[in-house]
């Protein structure tokens, strides 16, 4: 589903992002991305949604080169792919309903699916309740738990999480792996970057590690080695 | 699904208007200044042109007859001279009139006037007072008069003289410095409205650069540029909009207030009189220039972030 072929990302001499990474994501896997901070783990996702060019290589997405695409085939790319982030990336000036709708609105759907679904995947994530919150009126895990509601309300074929417990607290943290478990049960392909071992350790999924640049394991079970 | 697009970048773009409310004063405010330069330059443009009106008329040329010329001789140069195309109107004075003018203007001068009944006959010859278009335009009408005079009833000239002569250096002058006030005037006019353009689209740009994530995050869902622009255009149009009407009522007390020394010292332009006559015009300037101005810098200040 997804293929990375001999990809670098080399912003300077001194800055090597990425250096010849090669790796297969098939459909319906679940795979974490592991590394110390400044090891690739974001560059890699820039990669994939064509936020970044790779200095060398090709990465594919359905046998399509992602930076081969037009403006338009770009956007419906990105309407297959829900993005979680660390910082939640949320529409500051959008209720929690109206940031999942913004979605929704993006791929083209009509108005009686937006409110059909939204609520429906608002109480997926169990927050019914705050459908007509500001982000500014949601703790951590909620923001997160509505960013994920954004991500998978169009039924992408990936889910791309970015360090989306990275300023969460324990609890929070154990409910948005839950719910990507969940996600990826259905038959969502998850891509997950952390360096949380918890959270590795509870997933015991395939777990790439990446160091410097380059993947240096890459183990079909859970393992989190650094 | 256009309109159903078309709807929701409307809503979008309110939405989003009032939900920021406090950078949408801001833009208002910015651009109420802006166009509040503009509505004066018009203004300043009318009074301007009026007083220009105003030096324009009191410039003529007067074309003195000999005091033997036929009334038809001279009402026929007048019609020729009606004929030319930067005349503006030619008034003739007979030489009744024109003695009739004389004591008037001397009537406390008894030694001038006693010399004048002595002389027992009208010694002074008909006129005609040419007013020209443009003040530029007298040279080639007192070339026109020279040439003219050899048409004359019996050969001889019946122009006695056309002062255009005496008086060239004070018309050329004067044609100098309206030419000069209005180079000057159109040159501060572009200044000015470059200067509100680029305070416009800057302030814009920063109200855009706050919004720089939220871009980006729409870019990441899969938003067309175009469904990620518009609702920033909309809202740019209102920022337009409501500053100009804001300056149009603005614009109503301050000219009523200025009328009276608009009047005593612009010779009886009323600025009130003229806003309240020329509101349509007035209306389409500011409140088009308004919301093309937020439109457009909208539209370009959100381009830099679509580049992903």
């Amino acid at each position: 589903m997804i293929h990375f072929d001999k990809v670098s990302k080399i912003y300077s001499e001194d800055s090597v992002a990425l250096k010849e990474i090669s790796f297969s994501v098939a459909p319906k896997e679940f795979v974490s991305i592991v590394g110390h901070s400044g090891a690739g783990k974001t560059t890699l996702i820039k990669m994939l949604l064509a936020e970044e060019r790779p200095t060398d290589g090709f990465v594919f997405f359905e046998s399509v080169n992602v930076h081969k695409l037009k403006k338009g085939e770009m956007n419906n790319l990105r309407r297959r792919i829900g993005t979680v982030f660390q910082d939640f990336r949320l529409l500051p000036n959008k209720t929690a309903y109206e940031n999942i709708a913004f979605a929704m609105e993006a791929a083209g759907r009509t108005d009686e699916e937006i409110s059909a679904d939204v609520p429906h995947v608002l109480e997926l994530v169990d927050l019914g309740n705050k459908m007509w919150s500001f982000p500014h009126e949601l703790s951590g895990g909620e923001k997160q738990r509505v960013a994920i509601a954004r991500a998978i309300v169009n039924q992408p074929d990936v889910v791309i999480a970015d360090e989306p417990t990275g300023n969460l607290d324990p609890l929070n943290t154990r409910d948005v792996v839950q719910i990507l478990k969940k996600i990826n049960d259905l038959g969502t392909t998850v891509i997950l970057t952390t360096h949380n071992k918890g959270v590795i350790d509870s997933l015991g999924k395939r777990v790439i590690t990446l160091d410097h640049g380059k993947i240096v394991r890459d183990d079909k079970e859970g393992k989190y080695v650094l | 699904m256009f309109w159903v697009n078309f709807k929701r970048v409307i809503r979008s773009g309110f939405v989003s208007f009032w939900r920021n409310s406090f950078v949408s004063l801001s833009s208002v405010l910015v651009m109420l200044v802006t166009l509040f330069v503009i509505g004066s330059i018009l203004f300043t443009d009318v009074v301007l042109n009026y007083t220009l009106d105003q030096v324009k008329d009191k410039v003529d040329v007067n074309v003195y007859f000999i005091t033997g010329a036929n009334e038809s001789d001279i009402l026929s140069v007048k019609k020729s001279i009606e004929g030319l195309p930067e005349v503006k109107n030619v008034d003739y004075i007979s030489s009744d009139e024109s003695l009739k003018e004389f004591r008037d203007k001397h009537q406390n001068d008894q030694l001038t006037l006693q010399a004048l009944d002595e002389l027992g006959t009208n010694p002074l010859g008909a006129v005609l007072n040419v007013k020209a278009k443009d003040p530029t335009q007298y040279e080639g009408i007192a070339k026109f008069l020279e040439n003219k005079s050899l048409l004359s009833d019996n050969g001889a000239s019946i122009i006695d003289r056309v002062n255009y002569y005496q008086n060239k250096v004070a018309i050329d002058r004067l044609s100098e410095i309206i030419d000069s006030s209005q180079t000057l005037g159109l040159l501060i006019t572009i200044i000015l409205i470059i200067i509100s353009i680029i305070i416009t689209f800057n302030t814009i740009r920063l109200v855009i650069f706050v919004s720089r994530e939220e871009i980006s995050v729409m870019r990441l869902v899969g938003a067309s540029n175009l469904y990620i622009r518009s609702p920033f255009v909309v809202s740019g149009v209102m920022y337009g909009l409501i500053s100009a009407i804001i300056c149009l009522i603005i614009f109503y007390p301050l000219t009523y207030w200025l009328r009276d020394i608009s009047v005593s010292f612009f010779g009886g332009l009323d600025l009130f009189n003229y806003y309240v006559g020329h509101l349509g015009q007035f209306f389409m300037i500011i409140v088009g220039s308004g919301a093309i101005l937020g439109g457009i810098s909208s539209y370009l200040a959100v381009r830099r972030y679509l580049k992903i």
